[in-house]
């Protein structure tokens, strides 16, 4: 069963089971990601949004050993007929980590390492790495360690890497932990603008709602291992205020105070999802 | 607080004499660091890096937290019921006889600090403590932190984590290129924007509202819900009055 024409992701009854564990980590997921979705994957700590990640470029099951069930398609191929190394070229993952991704003497040789290793002309990986490097901001880092590199810096440098790739899909789990707020929003709005730009899809992986929610079109929310709601973020965060806040997830302050406000029938309108829209509606309330 | 680079985690090492300044002196306790070992130094103040994985390296998350203990000579049994209290303490019991390298991210960062609070030092520095932790986990952190500050231990925090800051409100030391640039009060200082710019901050959430809001004669330095909800729950209750007696 191959996918239509724009999906990029379809999966069908995925599970996931770890070798050793005696629970399941996926369970019956079903999800269409399309190109040039930009998506916003959350829900708490151990929900399963990492292992449903790490099936999308084959880490799972190549990687980490357990049992799989389920389809799931890759630009309309079955990643059961696809080694790591094809499905890494259409899916580019930023680990939580930095550090588990950079290994090279200099930012400009890792950048470098993935396209080097498809074989393409000393052009074509100039090209990409002047591109890959500009884009992610770290221009000014080329002749540097990454080891020497600030943890803000390094998530950088990774994005880089994976840019370099030139992927259709871009898996980015918690890519601004280390940043400083304001180098999260300049990352995350790159990001975005490259989606734009290049029809890349986006999938990214955070707790933190406010940072991402401006940019992201799509919410998904897992718990136990399920998606249990999935949709624009706006009608999402406004219909499932209770039970994301019972799951423990971070929404935003604005959303948060204007679900207290509405309790004490203070307000009405639907739940703002960003301060600007929150700013408006009381400022309209206050003026009378 | 400050921006990446700024010599946060620079000046976090320098508190227990990880390095030792090359200029000016550090003191901990009237102690001058130059004169004293790292050993001496962590037993009173105690660091959990950014990083778990720098911190790591026992075999199961007992032996990592008992490790410290073990090494500064304390008393078997003491060692036992200090390592069961604090797994207990950061719901991390049911993990005693597993490999910290089979947790998840989140959860090996819990490891790291409680092996760090299991010598109960009387100074804790936490290096972006946050970072990987679900809403939940924040909470139980906060909660922690602030119940640690109540016993009388000084807690200072390395964090970019502006919400979590404001639902704190601790005193915040920002740094920019090297250098002290403010200190003050959280909402005092993330509600005024010459200090957000220069330390690449943004403000939080409800700082931005009401400075957006501020023709309406709120405060400027809200930077919580709950302060915001009083206050805006109070002039919305009078605007209500005020159109049900007009009409």
């Amino acid at each position: 069963m191959a996918g239509t024409q724009g999906e990029v992701i379809a999966a069908h009854g995925l599970g996931f089971q770890y070798a050793g564990s005696t629970s399941k980590a996926l369970e019956d997921v079903n999800i269409v990601i399309r190109q040039g979705e930009f998506l916003l994957l959350t829900g708490p700590s151990g929900c399963g949004k990492t292992t449903l990640c790490r099936c999308l470029n084959g880490l799972i099951p190549n990687f980490h050993p357990g049992e799989m069930s389920g389809d799931l398609f890759i630009d309309r191929v079955s990643v059961a007929a696809e080694t790591t190394s094809e499905l890494s070229r259409k899916v580019g993952y930023v680990f939580q980590n930095p550090e588990n991704q950079l290994f090279a003497l200099t930012v400009e040789k890792d950048v470098a390492f993935g396209p080097e290793n498809l074989g393409l002309t000393r052009e074509e990986i100039r090209d990409r790495v002047d591109w890959a490097m500009d884009a992610a901001g770290t221009v000014a880092l080329r002749d540097l360690a990454p080891y020497e590199l600030s943890g803000g810096q390094q998530q950088r440098v990774a994005l880089a890497g994976v840019l370099a790739m030139k992927p259709s899909v871009i898996v980015l789990d918690e890519p601004t932990s280390f940043l400083d707020p304001r180098t999260a929003e300049e990352v995350m709005a790159a990001v975005d603008t490259l989606r734009r730009e290049n029809r890349i899809t986006v999938i990214v992986v955070e707790h933190r709602l406010d940072l991402v929610g401006r940019y992201a079109e799509r919410i998904v929310v897992m718990d136990h291992g399920r998606i249990v709601a999935d949709g624009k973020v706006e009608d999402v965060l406004d219909s499932e205020f209770d039970r994301l806040s019972g799951l423990g997830i971070g929404l935003p302050k604005v959303s948060v105070l204007w679900s207290l406000l509405k309790r004490d029938g203070l307000v009405s309108e639907r739940l703002p999802t960003h301060v600007e829209s929150a700013a408006k509606m009381l400022s309209e309330r206050l003026r009378n | 607080m400050g921006e990446n680079g700024a010599g946060k985690t620079t000046l976090a090492k320098q508190l227990n004499g990880l390095l030792k300044p090359t200029l000016g002196r550090v003191t901990v306790d009237g102690d001058d660091t130059t004169k004293k070992s790292v050993a001496q130094l962590s037993r009173k103040v105690g660091i959990v890096f950014q990083n778990p994985d720098h911190l790591l390296f026992s075999e199961t998350v007992r032996e990592e937290v008992g490790f410290a203990l073990k090494n500064f000579g304390f008393e078997p049994g003491v060692v036992v019921k200090q390592v069961e209290r604090t797994l207990e303490a950061l719901d991390l019991a049911h993990y005693s006889d597993t490999s910290p390298f089979l947790l998840s991210g989140g959860e090996r960062k819990r490891v790291a600090l409680a092996a760090v609070l299991a010598w109960e030092p009387d100074y804790l520095i936490l290096d972006e403590p946050t970072i990987g932790q679900d809403y939940q986990q924040k909470e139980r952190l906060r909660n922690f932190i602030l119940q640690l500050n109540s016993q009388g231990k000084a807690v200072v925090m390395v964090t970019h984590d502006v919400e979590f800051v404001a639902e704190c409100n601790p005193k915040v030391v920002l740094m920019s290129k090297g250098q002290i640039v403010a200190q003050g009060q959280a909402d005092e200082v993330l509600s005024d924007d010459g200090l957000i710019e220069k330390a690449s901050l943004v403000k939080p959430q409800m700082a931005k509202l009401f400075s957006q809001l501020s023709g309406f004669g709120f405060p400027r330095d809200v930077v919580d819900v709950h302060r915001a909800k009083m206050l805006l729950g109070e002039k919305l209750s009078e605007v209500r009055v005020r159109v049900a007696q007009s009409s």
